[in-house]
């Protein structure tokens, strides 16, 4: 009887072992990978909205606070999207007519939202609250970039468990003073009140001063 | 033993019984019965832990197929994690309501009509979407505490059942063709005075309504309106008729009754008031100095029952012997025939509690229930009075129902006058008659001999299927209206909601009958309240103020002062020998059947049979045997010449001679829930004998699937009891016997654990002599520490706590068969154990929720982390994390997790959606899931705190179950804070963990069961 396979087979079947190894761990790094490619989490990808909103007009240009919009920030989980009324304490005297409000001034005659689209969208099992993040002295802009240069919203940060986790395990990393938490251009190096102080020291005595603690147990976020 | 039939047991296991006391403590005759026989088979153990499955284990097929889904389910699950997540979108207000801030809840004032008194309610409601009832802790109805009725009628809201549009002959109306067709119709009968016209509504609680109703009835001399619910106050009535020739109602103030003898009453469990009964009645039994003493006297064992410190389980005409018996020995007079001699053992009983009474006098309180006669009704008056309890423990003052009637008497009269054909126009609202009303008046052919038929209500129920116009109602939460509490306090009914289905409220209804259509709700109860107070000038404000606080200030009923009269008690009953005496009555979790389509009721375990979704007739154990009946048989009972197919259930405890049958099962137009569960007892219910009597039984030969909870979750191992119930009284509490079995006392393992902090037993050190060693390192507790300690001295056993849990965390309802399987989700179940006689046993109620062990067995067999501890003391459930191998569950000794089998929550009905809590994920299949402690409301006061620069107040966080409570027998807080209740309850002596044996430390812990006996009777 002859043998079905060839002598060479042996060093084919054992190189397959070695390669097909590799090959599952390719596809498992590649999985991963690509998680963190903006294809999934939609990093710097602009989006696009009913009315092409301007938080670098109206943020940077005017200079309009963030809680002038987001009015429940300091006190609720959600930061909340301003009612058309609020768009309307402005535009119902300046650009009256621009043709790229109609939806607005339609939502506001006929009552109906405007459908805006998530941009920064956790997953629902994930419960953030921002109220607390405020008050703990995380700025804005650390979670959502620097919001006054962006001619269109897109996120800056991941939003993946890992990159939350990275603040609560850290949380001297990331804070800064109270005052500063609304302020889009705070430099650690050019504030008057935290020059010479390195961001970890600063952020140490941060932790200390609003007892900030490293949440870190899954029902913080999961429940 | 078949599978089908839960508990089916010889009856020589039985008689066994009935000789040896073998375990103290037991859930079920069968349970009994296997210990009995000391049976240590493999099955009997699968069987014990899913009860229903041992054929799906023991199927190789089934297994391997099951393996190989996993297998692959597991290799896509890896993949799908790297999906985009699908688009959102965020529509903000146009303009934004007053005081909305998104993401925050909002809590209005409103209450629950009941006819017997409302509850008054805080509902939260999140973007305008009521999701939870709250007890409002201002109102005298509910002190912050509501029933399981309350909490599940925010699902009645969202019932998906619930009729959409006006139907007229089968065909699709409006309003506006509503109001145009009838408006000839009523302006003929008004050429007639109204002579033809009835209005049958259930009985109205709403001063405004009322005055609308006299208001067309002045319109209309000539018509009647009958109020009639089929559990009514009737009896109550006329027993006050009798006693005192007026119509007054008796309100009890158990806080300073040191006695309370109840006659077939569940007073601490039934209805609006036993909120406020379980309440003050619960105040008196915290501290063992302040005890009150309770007598139960029932045919069917209740709430009540089971915290009596004596029961005497009889059948309804012995109870009415006893009554009499008591009446006589404290010296009423009964006249010639009205005494009655007792038997026995129940003569020496009922004399030691004369003798108590007595002793008691101005101090102690007799209380009847609806279902005896309005004689014992008046003998009950007469006892208190006799006794000097009016004025001290209860007071009489008028009904809380503007117009108070006898309700029976005026259906009886309806029907007879539509079957002669007098009626011309019946209008019915919100009353379900021909599934309700006693079969012997033919409901059914009397009203089709009325040619125009309106019915309005919440759905196109039996009643309104057979009516010729159909007016969907609003649900309170959804309508402006007015109601009166117990004591007669006033509360606003405010809508939290604008009409799902844009219906008209009862008041708008009314108006059209009245010729003012158009009225809207709001100006009908705005306009009456201001007429009423005289117009103030500063009417606004105090309008303002009753919203706000959901009450009328002073606005209670005073108290009425009342004379005896003499009347005639009538003849006691005659025993029937032999027979059985029927009873029937309100169901605990559907009572009347109103709430037959809501699954949260239909699947609250009941709280002594612990049956699901059906109910079936209670017997006793020796009637079973005598009858060779067995649970899950089919019966076939006949009462009055009626006669009805039934599952019979032996209920130990029940009365002998007595069979009990509950209300509100066997309907065919409630909905998708509520259609074909159970039996209707309403097809027995006679108008001359509406609570039972004589009946036989015989057996089909058929059986009938029960779905029964009551072994499932079980903490024994076989053959071997553990220490997981101690009852003690207040003498042995002085002598320091809390309860404990002998040999743990002395050395009680550590409840939460010596690792450190304060482990609410005294300043034990670490290791102590008797404390375990653990092989896992010891965590320091700083910072918050919760814990939970339940009280069995109070538990009623009522299930609010159990419906709460329910709304709060989005349980879902799993189905009859689905629970017959041990599938069912709630996170907080009620064990029910009984001790010694099973004829007459003790019955004890302990609340089971997670007990957040230190030491937890389900975190360390996790492969996936999807458990683990908080640094709070908390055991967290990521249910994301989930993948379901079931490995905690199988590792708990508690048995308090529960298991998504199959996709039970709707993820489709659109109406169902809206009632969800926001702040709990809504589980999917394959997942565990279980008691936080209610976690989102602790990390929503931990975020108030730090926004505020402050730690969490005690009493902050207050679990749904805890804040539900109406006896308030659990506590719940931050064990390491020295000031705070739940510290204080730990270092109560009599302060227990269950297992703790086994080293976990459990946070949750029980403080004994302490009763108070009289001396002179024994235990």
């Amino acid at each position: 009887m002859t043998q079905i396979f060839h002598k060479g087979f042996n060093t084919l079947s054992k190189a397959s072992i070695v390669v097909g190894g590799l090959a599952a761990v390719t596809l498992l790094a590649a999985v991963l990978a690509s998680n963190r490619t903006p294809y999934i989490s939609l990093v710097d990808v602009s989006r696009e909205q009913p009315v092409p909103f301007s938080h670098k007009h109206h943020v940077g240009g005017m200079g309009i606070d963030c809680r002038y919009c987001h009015t429940s920030v300091e006190e609720s989980a959600q930061a909340s999207i301003p009612t058309t009324k609020t768009c309307m304490t402005c535009h119902s005297m300046i650009w009256t007519n621009a043709a790229m409000l109609e939806p607005i001034r339609q939502s506001y005659q006929s009552d109906r939202s405007i459908e805006w689209l998530k941009v920064h969208d956790l997953p629902d099992f994930a419960y953030f609250n921002h109220s607390i993040h405020i008050k703990q002295g995380v700025g804005c802009q650390t979670c959502h970039g620097q919001v006054d240069q962006m001619p269109l919203m897109m996120r800056k940060n991941t939003l993946n468990m890992e990159w939350c986790l990275s603040c609560h395990r850290e949380p001297e990393k990331y804070l800064r003073p109270r005052e500063q938490v609304f302020n889009m251009n705070w430099d650690i190096h050019t504030d008057p009140a935290t020059q010479g102080k390195t961001q970890e020291q600063l952020g140490a005595e941060l932790v200390t001063l609003y007892n900030v603690q490293k949440l870190t147990n899954c029902s913080t976020c999961h429940r | 033993m078949s599978e089908t039939t839960p508990v089916a047991m010889p009856h020589e296991a039985l008689q066994s019984l009935a000789d040896k006391s073998g375990r103290k403590y037991w859930r079920s005759l069968d349970e009994l019965s296997r210990d009995a026989e000391f049976s240590a088979q493999l099955t009997d153990h699968v069987r014990r832990e899913f009860p229903s499955q041992v054929e799906m284990l023991a199927d190789p097929v089934q297994r391997r197929t099951f393996l190989q889904l996993m297998g692959a389910s597991l290799a896509l699950a890896g993949i799908s994690s790297c999906t985009r997540q699908p688009d959102e979108h965020i529509l903000p207000y146009a303009k934004s309501p007053e005081s909305m801030i998104p993401g925050k809840p909002l809590y209005f004032a409103t209450a629950m009509p009941w006819s017997s008194g409302a509850i008054g309610l805080l509902v939260e409601s999140h973007m305008g979407r009521p999701t939870k009832c709250e007890g409002n802790p201002e109102h005298a109805g509910s002190r912050g505490a509501t029933d399981l009725f309350s909490q599940a009628s925010v699902l009645d809201l969202y019932d998906p059942d619930r009729s959409t549009t006006i139907v007229h002959n089968g065909q699709l109306s409006t309003w506006d063709q509503l109001t145009t067709t009838l408006g000839p119709d009523l302006e003929a009968q008004k050429l007639k005075r109204g002579a033809g016209v009835r209005i049958l509504s259930s009985c109205v609680n709403s001063p405004s309504l009322a005055a609308q109703m006299v208001d067309v009835l002045t319109q209309f001399p000539r018509a009647r309106w009958i109020q009639c619910d089929p559990v009514s106050r009737d009896n109550q009535r006329m027993g006050a008729l009798l006693a005192f020739a007026e119509d007054v109602a008796p309100r009890f103030d158990l806080s300073k009754a040191e006695v309370i003898v109840t006659l077939e009453s569940d007073l601490l469990a039934d209805g609006p008031h036993a909120v406020r009964h379980a309440r003050a009645w619960a105040d008196r039994r915290r501290d063992p100095s302040k005890f009150n003493r309770l007598y139960c006297v029932e045919s069917t064992p209740t709430g009540t029952g089971t915290m009596a410190d004596h029961r005497l389980a009889l059948a309804p005409s012995e109870i009415e012997r006893v009554a009499r018996a008591i009446a006589q020995a404290v010296g009423v007079d009964v006249g010639a025939a009205g005494g009655a001699q007792l038997g026995g053992e129940v003569s020496s009983w009922v004399a030691n509690l004369v003798k108590d009474l007595k002793a008691q006098a101005g101090k102690s309180l007799v209380v009847a229930g609806e279902p005896l006669s309005a004689q014992v009704h008046a003998l009950v008056n007469a006892i208190n009075d006799k006794l000097h309890n009016v004025g001290a423990t209860l007071e009489y003052a008028e009904p809380a129902a503007p117009v108070s009637i006898e309700q029976q008497a005026g259906l009886v009269q309806l029907a007879q006058e539509m079957s002669r054909g007098e009626v011309e126009m019946l209008i019915i609202i919100d009353a379900n008659p021909v599934y309700d009303a006693p079969a012997d008046l033919e409901f059914v052919a009397a009203m089709q001999k009325v040619p125009m038929r309106i019915h309005y209500g919440l759905r196109e129920d039996e009643t309104g299927w057979l009516c010729n116009w159909h007016i969907p109602a609003t649900h309170y939460l959804e309508m402006w209206s007015d109601a009166r509490a117990f004591d007669g306090t006033l509360s606003i009914v405010q809508p939290l909601i604008a009409p799902l289905y844009g219906a008209k409220s009862v008041h708008e209804f009314v108006s059209v009958l009245a010729g003012h259509a158009g009225i809207s709700g709001y100006d009908t109860v705005r306009e009456f309240w201001k007429a009423k107070l005289g117009a103030p000038a500063d009417f606004e404000k105090r309008w303002q103020r009753a919203l706000h606080d959901g009450l009328l200030a002073d606005s209670g009923l005073p108290a009425r002062a009342v004379t005896l009269k003499r009347f005639d008690a009538g003849a006691a009953p005659t025993i029937q020998t032999g027979e059985l005496e029927l009873a029937l009555r309100p169901d605990p979790s559907l009572f009347d059947g109103r709430f037959a389509n809501n699954g949260w009721l239909q699947e609250v375990p009941k709280p002594l049979s612990k049956l699901t979704w059906d109910n079936a007739l209670y017997l006793n154990i020796d009637d079973a045997k005598r009858f060779d009946v067995k649970s899950g048989q089919v019966v076939e009972l006949t009462h009055l010449g009626r006669k009805l197919k039934v599952a019979a259930w032996i209920q130990p405890g029940q009365a002998h001679g007595a069979a009990t049958l509950h209300l509100g099962f066997g309907r065919t137009r409630a909905g998708r829930n509520g259609n074909g569960t159970g039996f209707n007892a309403y097809a027995l219910r006679t108008s001359t004998a509406l609570w039972g009597g004589a009946a036989t039984i015989a057996k089909t030969g058929e059986t009938y699937l029960l779905a029964c909870a009551q072994e499932h979750h079980d903490m024994n191992e076989q053959g071997y009891a553990r220490d997981l119930i101690r009852e003690t009284t207040p003498a042995e509490f002085a002598r320091g016997e809390y309860g404990a079995p002998a040999e743990h006392a002395g050395h009680e393992p550590a409840v939460a654990v010596s690792k450190g902090h304060d482990t609410g037993h005294g300043e034990k050190p670490a290791h102590a002599e008797g404390a375990l060693i653990t092989q896992y390192d010891s965590y320091k507790y700083e910072g918050y520490a919760w814990g939970m300690v339940i009280d069995l001295s109070t538990c009623t056993g009522c299930n609010a706590c159990v419906v709460a849990c329910v709304a709060e965390n989005n349980i879902p309802i799993v189905g009859k068969e689905q629970v017959h399987r041990g599938r069912e989700l709630h996170w907080i179940r009620i064990d029910r154990y009984f001790t010694g006689a099973k004829n007459n046993p003790g019955i004890v109620f302990q609340p089971i929720v997670c007990m957040q062990c230190e030491n937890a067995p389900c975190e360390v067999v996790c492969p996936v982390g999807a458990t683990s501890h908080g640094n709070e003391g908390l055991n967290e459930m990521v249910y994301n994390r989930c993948v379901g191998t079931k490995y905690c569950s199988n590792n708990c000794p508690y048995k308090v997790r529960r298991f998504n089998f199959l996709l039970y929550s709707d993820w489709s009905t659109p109406s169902l959606k809206l009632q969800r809590n926001p702040d709990v994920s809504v589980r999917s299949r394959g997942v565990m899931e279980k008691c936080t402690y209610c976690v989102q409301r602790i990390s929503q006061a931990r975020i108030d705190a730090k926004r505020e620069d402050r730690r969490i107040r005690d009493g902050e966080v207050q679990t749904a179950c805890q804040q539900v409570c109406p006896a308030q027998a659990i506590t719940f807080g931050d064990i390491n804070d020295k000031t705070s209740i739940v510290h204080a309850q730990k270092k109560q002596p009599h302060n227990y963990g269950l297992l703790t044996e086994l080293n976990t430390a459990p946070r949750t812990t029980y403080l004994s069961r302490v009763s108070n006996p009289n001396p002179e009777m024994g235990a």
